[in-house]
């Protein structure tokens, strides 16, 4: 069987930054259909680079990137749909969560009735249809990132790139957030890339986690972890839990900055 | 009984109003303190009785300039700091003279603006722009500027066009600075209306409140002087309050607490 081509593909991908700083070695990889790949490592080993990348928001500087095997000009079409949650919010003061969730219809011209209807669907997602009047600054940070979730998910992507969205709230919610993300993505089939501090958060959520190094950001393992465990307050319990956040532990330890013979604070 | 913050915040600075103009009331009856010295409370409201129409028709003329000055303010410094904004280059090149424009006591160059511009009106409205547009211009860039990174990729991300960049984007993001830059600017498009009319020191039927000042100081008819000083006062408080009521309407959504 002729396998289809991957949802991301990363050949030789290299980032310079303007400044000379290397963001990036070239590095490859490929993330298909379905998958939910997390991205963990030390800070500044790339992890938002690699992304924005993936997201269009830096150009590579060597390599190429494929979207289903085609460039960027794809995304935007039906079943190439891309979604990107930032770390903070980024919502619109000025709008209620309603029209803060509207806004990537209205930006990809989708007429004002049909993208009306699909709005309490994804409030209901992330469990916010009750706050679809409110401002953001009515809301709780852990609401503001569902507002966040709804308004990426509202445009029924195929592909969801997030950047640490859970970096910023207590351990409780993020715990629940996460919940919430397994069973969506689960759901629908969602492909999804997500950059974590977390190593719990990461053996909780992927089927596949990508550990990286710094300097110069690249790819130092890959762990994966079997899809078919329901991800629940259960596994979370679990042996296999256990193990899994040992072994991501030990390959974090041999890519730490400490290890790798630089300055501690 | 407990008394809440909101009616303190009104009843207290009254209070202290009205026994300072107490106090004032007294200190002239007592040491018999004369008129045209330092009027009490008292002299300086029969003052504004008795020269109500006058007063009130130099409050209209400053009230006018003021306006109209405003509103060329708003106009023109929006319009500047889209201008501006546009590149970086257009923003290098011009804003120095922004700030020179800035910096120059516009008492300096009154003098010859009423020269320039023949007609009295227009002569004042202009040099009161010239003080009043300076926060307009620089809030409002500073505004454009202070677009949320993360916001701004989101648009790009979804391919949104320019259009949509300023009406959806930068022009919410600017709001608040704008407004605070508003709230300056009606304070100060009355100073230069006051200190234009100074300049000009111009009767006639267009005459406003820094004339009647000036006039009554010929006349020592200080009470007059007080009356005239406390219209430009009253004025000042009710542009703060109006602009300050503005802000809050337009910004109540996104600042709102609960
Ligand atoms: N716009 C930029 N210009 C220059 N250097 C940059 C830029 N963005 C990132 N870098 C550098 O690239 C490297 C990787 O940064 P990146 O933000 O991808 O790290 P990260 O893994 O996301 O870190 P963190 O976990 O702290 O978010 C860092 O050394 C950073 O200083
Ligand atoms: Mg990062």
């Amino acid at each position: 069987m002729l396998a289809p081509a991957p949802t991301i593909h990363l050949q030789s991908v290299e980032k310079v930054f303007p400044n000379g700083v290397r963001g990036l070695a070239p590095l490859d990889l490929a993330v298909g259909q379905g998958e939910l790949v997390s991205l963990i490592g030390p800070s500044g080993c790339g992890k938002s680079t690699l992304l924005k990348l993936i997201a269009n928001l830096h150009q590579p500087s060597g390599g190429a990137v494929r979207w289903w095997g085609e460039d960027f000009s794809a995304i935007g079409r039906e079943g190439r749909r891309l979604s990107f949650v930032f770390q903070d919010p980024t919502l619109m003061p000025w709008s209620n969560v309603a029209t803060n969730v509207r806004l990537p219809l209205d930006l990809d011209g989708v007429p004002r009735a049909q993208a009306e209807a699909r709005i309490m669907p994804a409030l209901r997602q992330v469990g916010l249809e009750h706050a679809a009047k409110r401002y953001p600054a009515q809301l709780s940070g852990g609401m503001r990132m569902r507002v966040s979730i709804a308004r990426a998910l509202v445009t029924r992507p195929d592909l969801l790139l997030m950047d640490e969205p859970f970096g910023a709230l207590d351990e409780f919610t993020r715990n629940r957030l996460d919940e919430d993300m397994a069973r969506l993505c689960a759901r629908d089939g969602l492909t999804t890339i997500f950059v974590t501090h977390s190593l719990y958060e990461a053996a909780f959520l992927s089927s596949r986690v990508i550990v990286m190094a710094a300097d110069p950001g690249r790819i130092h393992a890959e762990y994966v972890i079997d899809p078919g465990m329901p991800r629940d307050e259960a596994f979370r319990m679990s042996d296999a839990f256990a193990r899994i956040c040992r072994d991501l532990t030990a390959l974090l330890s041999e890519v730490s900055p400490r290890r790798a013979g630089e300055e501690g604070i | 009984m407990t008394v809440s913050p909101r009616a303190i915040a009104v009843a207290a600075p009254i209070a202290v109003g009205v026994l300072v103009l107490l106090a004032w009331q007294a200190a002239c009856r007592l040491w018999h303190i004369p008129p045209y010295l330092m009027p009490a409370p008292t002299d300086i409201g029969a003052s504004l009785a008795a020269n109500g129409p006058a007063l009130l028709h130099a409050l209209r003329s400053t009230l006018a300039v003021t306006m109209a000055a405003l509103a060329i303010s708003v106009a023109g410094g929006v319009l500047s700091a889209f201008l501006l904004v546009q590149s970086r280059l257009i923003e290098t090149s011009l804003m120095p003279y922004v700030i020179i424009m800035q910096v120059t006591p516009i008492v300096a160059i009154a003098p010859l603006i009423i020269i320039l511009v023949k007609a009295t009106m227009p002569a004042l409205v202009v040099c009161a722009t010239l003080i009043a547009i300076f926060p307009i211009i620089s809030n409002t860039l500073q505004g454009l500027r202070s677009v949320d990174p993360g916001l701004e990729s989101f648009f790009r991300m979804h391919k949104a066009s320019r259009l949509q960049m300023l009406l959806r984007l930068r022009i919410p993001s600017a709001l608040p600075m704008f407004m605070a830059g508003l709230r300056i600017s009606s304070g100060l498009a009355l100073v230069g209306a006051v200190v234009a009319e100074f300049v000009a020191g111009t009767g006639g039927s267009s005459a406003g409140l820094a004339y009647e000042i000036l006039q009554s100081g010929f006349q020592m008819d200080i009470p007059r002087m007080f009356a005239a000083l406390a219209l430009i006062t009253v004025a000042g408080l009710v542009l703060y309050g109006a602009t300050a009521a503005l802000q809050r309407l337009v910004l109540r959504r996104w600042q709102a607490q609960g």
